[in-house]
């Protein structure tokens, strides 16, 4: 599902970062560990289309991600990447409805309000559906942003510090919503962090030096 | 959820920031179509109404207010001319002329003005027709324009008494003996004439001659005028104007007795050209031949050698215009600034809210939208803020077109419409989205450039 070759980042102050070749399968689950400056979210960008590297191949599903024009990456992006961010933003001005379908509308699906409804029943946040974003705490934001991208079934999750913000209550809680969700849809789970809570819950891990 | 929606719900969520705006770009929006259309109206009703009147000669003045009072009748009169002055142009063999006809400003009824003239003021300049009843013949017979019936209510066979001056300010109502008697009722024609109370010169003149007597000591009145004036002075001072109940007249003897002793003193079939002593305020003449060297000259040989004064419509109205020219410009200018700085306020507002969103930009990235369709969204964000606004300017002003037109109607004697629409308010719409689109391009293009990856680590 995802693998890459010689990965090499160059940063503007000519600081370059190599990174192992990672191979994960269909519906693995992913712990990337590393200290600060490691270039954990560096790594995860790379792997999510969202920066190009300088060197070496991302493939998600078989799919080159260096080899597409910045629209199709986008697009290829939004139907098969989902992401979560360590603190999550919205579209202000939209209810959590109407973020989960512009990100469906984005990735080029139609609307699917089913769904929707169904994803946030999962993460049991549906009595927030018609709320604005700003409107949640932290817990029911970061859930909010699990349903974002999990609403195109993704086959590829990437997970940038889902939880560094969370106490260890809601922690636990949103690992394991990822981890389920993750399994049910089938999709290839990676999450990069330092939070250590995390280690016990994941078998497979890759840390960066 | 499509891009459009998008636009306007970020636009809404920042309500305050968008009224400010969309009230600057409306203002200035407004006030363009306002000109525009004030411009287009006044300009079609000056050019109705030079109804191919090629000279005005009257009294020694302003040749504008001359021409304003007369023709447009919107300002004073600049004094009377002498039968016997203009007799020559009332012949009807002269070389240059085609036409004269005399005009005598009177009073007024309901703000609406009373001027003697003749048939061919209707027949011949504005080519009119009676819509009912006839055109006034004997004294005191009046023939109403269009607006003045339906403002005032006259109907044929009403009768009323005329104010002096112009101004409507109760005060000045007099009786003047008789009322005027209405005759007819013209049609509808869009000119000065649908505001207009007309009957002939020698009616203009009786109700003057009557007031000037009254003036006088009561007992020169009397002897100059023997009893039948006496009876018409006791009859007005014990006549109570507000009280005149109209289907009264029989009881009331004054009427019937009044009327005939007037035309018994004035058959008013004779020509004016059999009164040289009486005055008129102002002839207006239609050249046989407008391009003959002789009638370009008449106007300056009038002036010159003569105590009248001539002046052409045209080269008046074209004067009044650059004069007026230079206000509208400055009005102009000023909208084009409100304009700009509205479009700059939709800059600033795109510019700040981009800001705030690049964040939101960027997760949208994520989410699959290309570097073009941000591009497109805030672009789109700029042409709503330019429609919104074209439409609420769009809006103040007819509305206040409408609102004005009932002040415009006084102060110009014109009917003007807040309800007509102009082909040039498109090509307003099709500025307004220019301007959306100008104030939208560098905000766009900041979101096109948005680096995702950068984006995501700094915020």
């Amino acid at each position: 599902m995802l693998r890459t070759r010689q990965l090499e980042y160059t940063y503007p102050g000519n600081k370059t970062i190599t990174f192992p070749d990672i191979k994960c399968e269909k519906g693995s689950q992913w712990l990337l560990l590393g200290q600060s400056g490691t270039g954990k979210t560096t790594l995860l960008h790379l792997l999510g289309g969202i920066r190009k590297p300088q060197k070496g191949k991302v493939y998600v599903a078989d799919q080159e991600l260096n080899n597409l024009s910045s629209t199709a990456l986008d697009q290829f992006r939004g139907k098969n990447i989902g992401i979560v961010f360590q603190q999550s933003h919205f579209v202000q001005s939209l209810t959590v409805r109407e973020n989960l379908q512009l990100a469906q509308t984005l990735a080029g699906h139609s609307a699917d309000p089913g769904r929707i409804k169904n994803l946030l029943d999962r993460l049991n946040i549906d009595d927030k559906i018609n709320d604005r974003t700003n409107r949640l705490s932290q817990g029911e934001q970061q859930r909010v942003a699990i349903a974002r991208a999990l609403v195109n079934s993704p086959g590829l999750i990437l997970a940038d510090e889902p939880t560094s913000a969370l106490d260890d209550e809601n922690c636990k809680e949103v690992i394991d919503l990822l981890e389920t969700q993750a399994r049910e849809e089938g999709a290839t789970l990676v999450i990069v962090t330092h939070d250590s809570r995390l280690k016990a819950f994941f078998d497979h891990k890759i840390i960066l030096q | 959820m499509n891009p459009l929606t998008l636009s306007w719900k970020n636009q809404k969520d920042r309500p305050l920031q968008m009224l400010l705006t969309l009230l600057l770009f409306g203002l200035g929006v407004g006030l363009i179509a306002l000109l525009i259309s004030l411009n287009t109206q006044l300009d079609e009703k000056f050019k109705n109404n030079l109804a191919g009147i090629d000279l005005v000669i009257g009294a020694k003045g302003s040749p504008l207010q001359m021409i304003l009072s007369s023709m447009y009748h919107i300002d004073a009169p600049t004094g009377n001319i002498s039968i016997k002055e203009v007799k020559p142009f009332f012949n009807p063999k002269h070389p240059l002329i085609k036409l004269a006809v005399p005009m005598s400003l009177g009073d007024s009824y309901k703000s609406f003005r009373i001027i003697g003239t003749t048939h061919e003021y209707v027949d011949s300049i504005f080519k009119e027709k009676v819509a009912s009843g006839k055109l006034w013949e004997g004294l005191y017979e009046v023939t109403i324009g269009a607006t003045v019936a339906s403002k005032t209510n006259l109907k044929i066979g009403d009768q009323f008494h005329s104010s002096h001056g112009f101004a409507d300010d109760g005060i000045n109502t007099h009786d003047h003996g008789d009322g005027f008697k209405v005759v007819g009722i013209l049609n509808k024609s869009n000119t000065v004439l649908d505001q207009l109370i007309l009957t002939n010169t020698q009616s203009v003149w009786a109700v003057h001659d009557h007031e000037a007597e009254e003036k006088k000591a009561p007992a020169a009145a009397t002897e100059e005028k023997e009893n039948d004036h006496a009876t018409g002075q006791e009859d007005h001072t014990d006549h109570d104007h507000s009280a005149h109940d109209h289907t009264d007249h029989a009881g009331h003897d004054h009427d019937a007795h009044d009327h005939s002793a007037h035309q018994a003193a004035a058959p008013i079939i004779k020509p004016l050209t059999d009164y040289p002593d009486k005055d008129i305020t102002t002839l207006l003449i239609r050249y046989r031949n407008k391009k003959d060297w002789r009638s370009l000259n008449m106007p300056r040989s009038i002036n010159e050698n003569t105590d009248l004064q001539a002046a052409s419509p045209a080269i008046e109205m074209n004067r009044l215009y650059s004069m007026m020219g230079v206000g509208t410009d400055a009005l102009r200018n000023l909208a084009l600034i409100i304009v700009i700085v509205s479009g700059l306020s939709i800059f600033i507002s795109l510019f700040s809210s981009l800001k705030d969103r690049k964040y939101e930009l960027a997760l949208m990235r994520v989410m699959g939208a290309s570097r073009n369709y941000l591009f497109f969204l805030i672009i789109l964000e700029g042409l709503l803020f330019a429609i919104l606004g074209y439409l609420l300017g769009l809006f103040l002003c007819h509305s206040g077109m409408a609102l004005l037109s009932g002040y415009l109607e006084e102060a110009y004697q014109y009917e003007f419409s807040g309800w007509r629409f102009f082909k040039e308010e498109l090509w307003l719409l099709g500025g307004s989205l220019v301007i959306g689109f100008i104030a939208a391009l560098i905000p766009a293009f900041q979101a096109y450039r948005t680096d995702i990856s950068e984006t995501l680590t700094t915020y």
